[in-house]
């Protein structure tokens, strides 16, 4: 076995073949130390299983300090959240969940060898993200004008029309500066996510018009699915915790 | 000879290849290192890059130790506390977190299932490089200012901004940074090792076959998976509340700062088994091969790496008694670390068991072993002490602490890594180093450990503080005779570099097999070539079986 050029090879990310294995067919996407794609593919969907179970950990962490502040401060919080657009929200949370159909049958269009329905599909899945992302920036530019920001930059313009009066609000022992830190904190990560599956999504239709997935190998798709999956998931949660305080 | 065997054993007979080009040599110049994917050079670079930490932050220890001989302070308060922030912070998040698992771990958890690499090849280059950065920006934090909050960054004393706005912020986030950005390399490891073993085990690698480092490094990879991304979300925070000032931890504005400390021990308690399970793995590695016996209980001490893993995520109250939880709480943490202490013991007394009627072998891996257990089994028990509640108000915050992770720490963590660095260094790097410099070493390392450390249990159970500069002149003598074995140990541990890359350069070559070892990273040859295997070999015994000596290994498995 040639030792020597085969690692080198490997060295620069490619495939090893003709390396003196005895696998006949030796198919492109099968990576040099995995013994058959079956391998390769279930090692890959487990790698992904585990890396979300880490994302969901993280976003646990911010769940439970969401649930401190509320219990700490719930009329507070229920008062600060009728600050955040419902409808802009519900628009979202249709918005993602409609993406992650069309994620889903991206998968099957792959997994049935039908490249171009899978290219619209993924289309349309990054039409429907990007769409999620604008709709976030009019939210959070509502925010920015009406002070309504995290800690020491909470400034709150409020006006009372009937008594003529017009000013700012600054924050206060247990405020809304405390809601709206954990507002930005986990929009502004799940935000985070989006502009990542955004990425991804472009990635793995680029792959896809370059023939690189077939009913043979298409775990990619797959994978890049489930992200997009969980943070479709993560964002049906954050709606209802913060739009939908009651 | 018992090369052959084992080769016999695993190749079915045809045994000897001609010696091949190792990976050592497959490919040269400084690039073909930077960018290679071979699990085994990312494991020396590992290596070298967590010892270079260790070699830092330890002559960081031995400047505040020798400060310490004095009840005043030299140094001063200010660069007193940053120097025991850094020793700490160093020590955690970029030696000891990562270096059994991602440098023995990554060397050799491929060799002993049978494969050629790890599940994700690149991933586990990636992981190295998001080390270094973290690295970097660690080190940034030190250049941009005066972090001063021990490595725990216990709010409100991180909360560095105060309420105007006035208080240099900058190295707490960038230590922050750095922390959640190393946490992300360990996440990576943890990810490829949990796949690996899942799903790269040679033929015949049954879970029971596998070696029981590979089950305490599994164990250990489910604890990084899970709890790391924990930290990562409380550092972010942390970063938030003192940029933003978003006041979730700062009770000057309605935030809670307990509430810190049970998102920072959540990750970090079960980190401290990150820290120890890997070392658990190698004993149970050297003491059976240096004792040439099978190991004893082997399903047990498998069992009870993943039971302490499971048992490590409902403790981290216990770092917290002090801090005005519930006493229900206190009291069900108090009892749940008691229950750590039942498979940890399993461990314990199946490794003693082992060495019962084995041929000992009184070489440095062994004698680095022994020390383990003296050595851990203090730190294990005196961890009983501050796990029970009324101990523990007496002892909170004082050198009985100190002392206590420290012969967890270093006793169990780096004693165990010695033992594995000799154990593993012939198949590394091809060469032997010299048995009697490593038995000077493994003395020093003894005795100057030993007189460091015990002596401050006496200073903490007398009311010694951690973390002052300046103390009352009655300890002293405590306080001179261990900075004295500060010394002493840091002799040892630098005798031991000397000897060991002496050996590299001058060592006798060293032979496939030279304890007569039965696990897979010792059937190929030293060092291994670049694929691991000739052939991917098929298991079908398991890797404590010694035939020719170990009489009791058949009546201990059938």
């Amino acid at each position: 076995m040639s030792t020597a050029h085969v690692g080198h090879e490997a060295a620069l990310g490619h495939d090893a073949h003709g390396d003196g294995h005895d696998h006949a067919a030796h198919p492109p996407h099968l990576r040099h130390h995995f013994d058959n794609s079956g391998q390769q593919e279930s090692a890959a969907k487990l790698g992904m299983w585990i890396f979300l179970a880490t994302e969901l950990l993280m976003f646990s962490g911010l769940f439970l300090a969401y649930f401190v502040v509320r219990s700490n401060y719930p009329e507070m919080v229920l008062e600060a959240h009728e600050r955040l657009d419902k409808i802009l929200g519900a628009i979202n949370t249709v918005v993602l969940i409609f993406s992650s159909l069309t994620m889903a049958l991206a998968v099957r269009a792959s997994q049935t060898n039908q490249r171009v329905q899978a290219r619209w599909y993924l289309l349309v899945t990054i039409l429907c993200a990007m769409t999620f992302m604008v709709v976030k920036y009019m939210e959070y530019s509502a925010k920015i004008e009406h002070g309504t920001l995290p800690g020491r930059f909470y400034a709150e313009h409020v006006q009372d029309l009937a008594a003529g009066v017009e000013g700012t609000l600054d924050r206060w022992y247990g405020g809304y500066q405390l809601f709206f830190g954990i507002y930005f904190a986990m929009t502004g990560l799940h935000g985070i996510h989006v502009l990542v599956g955004i990425g991804l999504i472009i990635w793995i239709m680029w792959k896809n018009e370059k023939g690189a997935y077939s009913s043979e190998y298409y775990t990619p798709v797959e994978n890049v699915g489930l992200y997009w999956h969980l943070v479709d998931l993560i964002w049906i949660f954050l709606f209802p915790l913060l739009y939908l305080v009651k | 000879m018992t090369t052959t065997t084992l080769e016999e054993q695993i190749h079915g007979g045809h045994g000897a290849h001609p010696e091949e080009v190792d990976y050592l040599r497959a490919k040269r110049g400084i690039w073909s290192w930077m960018t290679t994917v071979d699990h085994k050079r990312i494991g020396v670079m590992y290596m070298v890059g967590t010892l270079l930490g260790f070699l830092v932050a330890g002559v960081l220890a031995l400047i505040f130790r020798a400060d310490l001989m004095t009840p005043d302070s030299e140094l001063g308060r200010e660069l007193y506390n940053k120097l025991f922030t850094l020793h700490g912070a160093i020590m955690v998040f970029i030696f000891i977190i990562p270096a059994i698992p991602a440098a023995l771990g990554n060397f050799f958890l491929p060799l002993m299932l049978g494969t050629k690499d790890v599940a994700f090849p690149r991933l586990n280059l990636m992981s190295f490089y998001v080390w270094v950065l973290g690295l970097i920006v660690l080190l940034a934090a030190i250049i941009a200012g005066n972090l001063d909050t021990g490595w725990t960054f216990y709010t409100p004393y991180s909360i560095k901004s105060n309420a105007d706005g006035s208080g240099n912020i900058a190295p707490l986030v960038l230590a922050t940074t750095g922390a959640f950005i190393l946490g992300f390399s360990s996440i990576l490891t943890g990810v490829n090792f949990i796949v690996t073993v899942h799903k790269m085990r040679a033929p015949g690698m049954t879970w029971n076959r596998m070696p029981l480092f590979v089950w305490a490094s599994y164990a250990t990879a489910v604890i990084q998976v899970l709890a790391t991304p924990v930290l990562a979300i409380t550092l972010l925070l942390l970063m938030l509340e003192n940029v933003f000032q978003i006041g979730i931890f700062n009770p000057a504005w309605g935030g809670d700062p307990v509430l810190f400390q049970h998102f920072f021990w959540f990750y970090s308690h079960p980190a401290v088994y990150i820290m120890i399970l890997p070392a658990f793995g190698i004993i149970s590695e050297t003491i059976s091969v240096h004792s040439k016996k099978h190991i004893f209980g082997y399903k047990a001490i498998a069992l009870s790496s993943v039971a302490i893993a499971i048992i490590s995520f409902l403790v981290w109250g216990h770092h917290m008694f002090v801090s005005g939880q519930s006493e229900f709480a206190a009291a069900l943490f108090s009892f749940l670390t008691f229950a750590v202490a039942v498979p940890t013991a399993i461990k314990v007394f199946s490794w003693v068991a082992t060495l019962y009627k084995g041929v000992i072998t009184w070489n440095a891996s062994m004698l680095y072993t022994l020390t383990f257990l003296f050595t851990f089994t203090i730190g294990g028990l005196t961890g009983i002490f501050l796990g029970a509640l009324s101990v523990d108000i007496h002892f909170h915050d004082s050198y009985f602490v100190v002392a206590h992770f420290h012969y967890v720490m270093m006793g169990g963590t780096v004693i165990a890594l010695l033992a594995g660095i000799h154990h593993w260094f012939p198949k590394m790097f091809g060469k032997m180093y010299n048995e009697g410099h490593a038995r000077i070493g493994v003395i020093l390392v003894f005795i100057g450990f030993n007189m460091t450390f015990f002596t401050q249990f006496m200073l903490g159970s007398q009311g010694m503080p951690r973390r002052y500069a300046e103390y009352d002149p009655v300890f002293q003598p405590y306080h001179v005779i261990s900075s004295i074995g500060s010394f002493i140990l840091g002799a040892g541990l630098l005798w031991t570099l000397v000897y060991l890359v002496m050996a590299l350069k001058n060592g006798k070559k060293a032979p496939a097999n030279p304890w007569g070892a039965a696990s897979l990273e010792w059937a190929t040859q030293s060092p291994p070539i670049e694929h691991n295997f000739h052939e991917t070999p098929h298991v079908d015994t398991d890797p404590y079986n010694y035939p020719e000596i170990d009489r009791t290994a058949a009546k201990a498995h059938h």
